[in-house]
């Protein structure tokens, strides 16, 4: 390794050294007092480009959607106190859903930790529960193996959030001999990748001997790029595959035997199919409780459970796994299509796509403008061609039902924590991460005014996200749940302003919002306009926002109640 | 299954973690976050100093006492976790204890002491302070022995605990 400084470097300059060496394309963040050191350094170089966003959280949220849509650790600097603690919630989001990221913050002087000093908070004590790692560096002298550390640890294993707390003093400090490590070794952190031979083996005995085995696909298939084998092992032993909200593109929806989601909002079929499968082949998801309901009556049929996942702790967790496999999903299934014979699940195959034909994801085909045909329309005209990012609540169900995604990494949502607010950050990060694609933000009216304030970010950075907004004036998912488990007792859901002659105000109003960032908002009311609405917005290459005003009551089915089981499916109007 | 609805035992669990500030708070974090509870907690370095021990009592079925190893293994700064409650080890506890003790009671009270191998450590007009130590059924009978003279005050250690034999608890690689 040759010497990268004769002269002695800052922490500031280390840092920027580091993400430098690190391969870091894009910064998002936000200054402040305590990381003013850092800032006064971070525009010294052109390896990285910095996006001010206008909001911490929004750099988290933009750092979370360049990660999850490129499988590079995404990464935000920030400022001490409230400038970390705005960083929290994207942090959390990002943990849930296991999405390397490393943030830095800004800290007050190591002498005045501890003082209740100006913008001091103890970030590394808030945020320990919801990173998988952070550290404090009170010695510059650490810093380049700690920044070393927390890339390394973002990125492998399971991956997720690591936290910095950098002090104001260490990012002025001066390090003589400064080298960044080229490699790392942490005694107490050694992920396993390589799957155990006998369990892969007991799998495919399993599998070879199962009657109605069902794979069912999360996000650590999707970011272990598992696909080449999933396609290979439905196909070679006849099994259907459904996936979790975040594994959408794991396995092709196109395919012959996707079965789609599962789970609350999940089709009737994956869900059925689960219901009678024998075993089960659980690829990085880890049984959530919107995946299994009354976890009593979840799969009451198996006779098996082969779960593979990269985290140990995520297996037998809440299912108790039969043949449980450690390891990275695609080495192990890799390993695993070495051992398994082709068989023939003529029968199962018949009952399960005879349900997918029988029972498609449905909805009202008249004239009124309702946000499925949005979606639908949208993944027609663009031919299927985009990232599709979505915010949380009912735009995210149907963003997964009436999408067809082919490819890992095209659907990007938060799915563990539930951030809403978290679309539109998140698709300005995809954008910048994928430069020549399309990128499209699919929200609701809520949502996407969680995190407004990022029209400037995407109009000042030409950042060409599309926003669709299924505008129905209504948290919409509260709406269905108050609608039909609280006695349709509408409280604290309504976004619009109704006069007494019935006339509803939409606030705000999106066109004229655009118009005071200088972009462009499109206003769609009627079904028969919303084609050339799409057409017209991808044209522009800038940020444009399609406001479509939906059918404000629509419901998402099919849907099984929280706690409950397939019995219970709610399968919506006829 | 992992919710827990098998059968209830204790769990005697050794952690080696590295030797740094936070460590403590990590590992309690994870049982407040999760729930679960924890009985009784010691921590002192090894022989190594950058390595701490902790020795973690806490009780739950096999389901939840695989999740707590498997949470305890997931955080980064831990290096090793072993249950040795699933072999044959050995466990001590310290504890002190205050007792209300006169001129009438405090022979009984020595000779109570002598038989748990108790010593004292302290005595005043009213009071007497003894050293015990031993396993949890010693502890607890002691304690039980003395409510009668009025137990004032107690102060425990924590329980730490081995292997029985040669097993020991090493570093990987070492």
């Amino acid at each position: 390794m040759p010497k990268t400084a004769n002269k002695p470097m800052t922490g500031a300059e280390i840092v920027v050294d580091a993400l430098i060496r690190e391969g870091v394309e894009v910064v998002f963040g936000y200054p402040g007092g305590a990381i003013l050191d850092v800032f006064d350094r971070l525009n010294q170089t052109n390896k990285y480009k910095f996006i001010l966003v206008r909001h911490e959280q929004a750099a988290g949220h933009a750092a979370d959607g360049y990660a999850r849509s490129s499988g590079r650790t995404g990464v935000a600097i920030v400022t001490s106190g409230p400038g970390a603690t705005n960083i929290v919630t994207a942090l959390a989001t990002a943990y849930m859903d296991s999405v390397p990221m490393v943030v830095i913050c800004g800290q007050v002087a190591t002498n005045a930790i501890g003082n209740d000093a100006f913008q001091e908070a103890d970030i590394v004590g808030i945020t320990r529960p919801v990173t998988k790692h952070n550290f404090l560096v009170k010695d510059v002298a650490e810093l380049p193996e700690t920044i070393k550390k927390a890339f390394y640890i973002a990125a492998t294993g399971r991956p997720g959030p690591v936290l910095i707390d950098l002090p104001k003093d260490v990012q002025k400090a001066k390090l003589e001999n400064y080298q960044y490590p080229t490699s790392i070794d942490i005694r107490s952190y050694k992920p396993v990748e390589v799957g155990n031979t006998s369990q892969i083996k007991r799998a495919a005995q399993v599998i070879e001997q199962s009657k109605r085995p069902i794979l069912y696909v999360g996000h650590g298939a999707v970011g272990s790029n598992a696909q080449a084998e999933l396609v290979q092992l439905a196909e070679r032993c006849e099994i259907p595959v459904t996936s979790t909200l975040l594994g959408l593109g794991a396995f092709p929806d196109t395919h012959p035997l996707a079965l789609h989601m599962i789970g609350m909002h999940g089709t009737e079929y994956a869900n059925l199919a689960m219901h009678e499968a024998d075993v089960v082949i659980a690829v990085g998801a880890r049984f959530d409780d919107r995946v299994t309901g009354d976890l009593n009556r979840f799969a009451p049929q198996r006779q098996h459970v082969i779960h593979i996942d990269i985290d140990p702790a995520s297996i037998s967790k809440v299912i108790e796994a039969t043949v449980p496999i450690v390891g990275d999903c695609k080495l192990v299934l890799a390993e695993l299509l070495k051992y398994v014979k082709a068989c023939k699940h003529t029968e199962w195959l018949e009952r399960v796509l005879g349900l997918k034909k029988n029972r498609p994801l449905h909805y009202g085909s008249d004239k009124k403008l309702r946000p499925q045909y949005v979606i639908d329309r949208l993944y027609h005209v663009l031919k299927g061609d985009a990232i599709v990012v979505t915010d949380v609540g009912q735009n995210q169900m149907w963003a997964a039902h009436y999408w067809q995604y082919t490819s890992p990494r095209t659907f990007i949502s938060s799915g563990g924590l539930g951030t809403m607010g978290f679309g539109f950050p998140a698709a300005i990060g995809a954008q910048m991460a994928n430069p020549g694609k399309r990128v499209v933000c699919i929200c609701g009216d809520g949502g996407i005014q969680m995190n407004i304030q990022e029209l400037a970010t995407a109009a000042m950075n030409d950042i060409p996200v599309k926003v669709v907004i299924l505008n129905n004036r209504y948290l919409g998912m509260v709406r269905q749940w108050q609608h039909h488990f609280y006695a349709n007792n509408y409280s604290g859901v309504f976004l619009g302003r109704k006069h007494s002659n019935g006339k509803i105000d939409y606030i705000p109003d999106f066109v004229k919002l655009c118009d005071a960032y200088d972009l462009t908002g499109i206003h769609v009311e009627k079904r028969e306009d919303v084609d050339a609405a799409i057409e017209k917005a991808m044209a522009i290459p800038k940020c444009v926002f399609l406001d479509f005003v939906v059918e404000p009551e629509e419901d998402v089915w099919p849907m099984i109640p929280a706690g409950k089981s397939v019995d219970d499916m709610i399968c919506g109007l006829a | 299954m992992a919710n827990g609805n098998g059968q209830q035992h204790e769990h005697v669990i050794s952690i080696l973690v590295e030797n740094q500030a936070g460590v403590l708070s990590r590992i309690s974090g994870m049982f407040s976050a999760r729930a679960y509870n924890i009985d009784s907690l010691a921590v002192g370095e090894t022989i190594d100093p950058t390595v701490s021990r902790i020795t973690i009592t806490a009780h739950g079925d096999d389901a939840i006492i695989e999740q707590i190893i498997k949470q305890l293994r997931k955080l980064i700064d831990v290096i090793r976790v072993v249950n040795l409650s699933e072999k044959s080890y050995v466990d001590r506890e310290l504890v002190l204890i205050k007792v209300k003790a006169d001129k009438k009671t405090r022979g009984e009270i020595l000779q109570i002491a002598e038989i748990f191998r108790a010593r004292t450590i302290d005595i005043a007009q009213g009071s007497m302070s003894l050293e015990v130590v031993g396993d949890q059924k010693k502890i607890d009978a002691i304690i039980q022995m003395m409510q009668p003279f009025g137990v004032l005050e107690v102060a425990r250690t924590g329980r730490i605990a081995m292997f029985r034999g040669e097993e020991t608890l090493r570093l990987p690689g070492a």
